[in-house]
């Protein structure tokens, strides 16, 4: 129930994400000093916090997507298996999530 | 729809205290959800200490205990007393179940005893099944045929037969049901989890003649569609059954007939 929940959060994020996404793509079209101040507003402490949770939300959403796709197919609709492929989509949100920083910032 | 907070006649109030006989040593408290339609009176939480000496294991020993010994006023449904006949379903211990196998022992705590969530109330712990049932009879829950009958009975290999294990163990209770988030906000048009798997269970049935009409009443997209895998009924079910996998096969069969 909780993921269930999640999913739907991770969406609304990924929504809002790319309006986000739209801005500064817009904004790099209007020119340099836009772009600069989408790039100081994005590189901000705060920014980068959005960044953080964003990238996070993308790849749960895509995790538990691919959770979804198997159970259309009947597959993971034992309790165990229910349980077990839900940890494993929170720890593989984590870990590509830390991946995507490490090479982002590296 | 949607209620985010309960309105001013629904919000739950602190009961009264029924103690213990004097003397008693081993003292169980039973935390239960108490309305009347009659008083005009808000829901409240009437506490029981409850002597295990005397008592039996089961939550429903316990309740049947209070509804003799302490109180005769507390309404309950209860039948068989062996998880056989669905009737004693309420929210126990924050979980929908069977008040007669769940184990006091597996509760920490006092016993919390709710009825099943989202259902109006009849009184104290009597939820209105009465829509779920309508819901029910809408799946038309009977074996369904063109061909004559014959001379005796309609066959069935082993595998066929196997096909409905899991499905005829449904008992009714709406444990499921009354579990889901998209039954809660959509139950005047989402069938919920029990009705869907029984509807499955005479889609699955290789004696029934109407597959191709059970399966155009439920392609809608709020009857079958409002289930998102949340996967609370599988979690709940006191039969260990899987709504969740019979609405999924049903999902699969829509695609397939396509």
């Amino acid at each position: 129930m909780v993921l269930s929940i999640a999913h739907r959060i991770t969406g609304i994020a990924l929504s809002v994400g790319a309006l986000v996404l739209a801005y500064w793509l817009s904004a790099a079209s209007y020119g340099p000093d836009s772009f600069a101040t989408a790039q100081s507003l994005l590189a901000s402490p705060f920014g980068l916090l959005l960044l953080l949770g964003w990238t996070f939300a993308f790849f749960f959403h895509l995790c538990n997507g691919i959770r979804h796709l198997a159970w259309d197919t009947g597959w993971g609709f034992d309790i165990p298996k229910m349980y077990a492929t839900g940890w494993t989509v929170i720890v593989a949100s984590v870990v590509l999530t830390a991946l995507t920083w490490a090479i982002a910032l590296a | 729809m949607v209620e985010l907070s309960l309105p001013r006649n629904s919000k739950v109030k602190q009961g009264k205290t029924h103690k213990a006989p004097a003397g008693a040593k081993n003292i169980r408290k039973y935390q239960v959800y108490r309305w009347s339609p009659d008083d005009g009176q808000n829901p409240s939480i009437d506490t029981y200490e409850v002597d295990m000496d005397t008592c039996g294991p089961m939550v429903l020993d316990g309740l049947i205990k209070i509804k003799n010994d302490m109180d005769p006023t507390l309404t309950f449904r209860r039948s068989c007393r062996e998880g056989v006949c669905g009737s004693c379903a309420m929210n126990i211990d924050g979980t929908n179940t069977l008040a007669c196998t769940k184990d006091m022992g597996d509760i920490k705590g006092d016993v919390k005893v709710y009825p099943l969530p989202h259902m109006d109330v009849v009184k104290d712990l009597v939820p209105d099944l009465s829509k779920a049932y309508a819901q029910y009879a809408s799946v038309e829950p009977w074996l369904k045929t063109d061909t004559p009958a014959p001379d005796k009975e309609r066959l069935q290999s082993p595998e066929e037969r196997a096909k409905l294990d899991g499905l005829w163990e449904c008992i009714l209770c709406f444990c499921c049901t009354t579990s889901c988030p998209s039954y809660w906000w959509n139950s005047d048009r989402y069938l919920g989890p029990a009705v869907l798997l029984q509807a499955y269970r005479w889609i699955a049935d290789s004696r029934d003649e109407k597959t191709g009409d059970r399966l155009d009443n439920l392609e809608d997209p709020f009857r079958l569609y409002r289930c998102h895998t949340i996967m609370n009924c599988t979690n709940t079910c006191p039969k260990s059954l899987n709504p969740a996998k019979a609405i999924a096969e049903t999902k699969k069969l829509m695609l397939e007939r396509r």
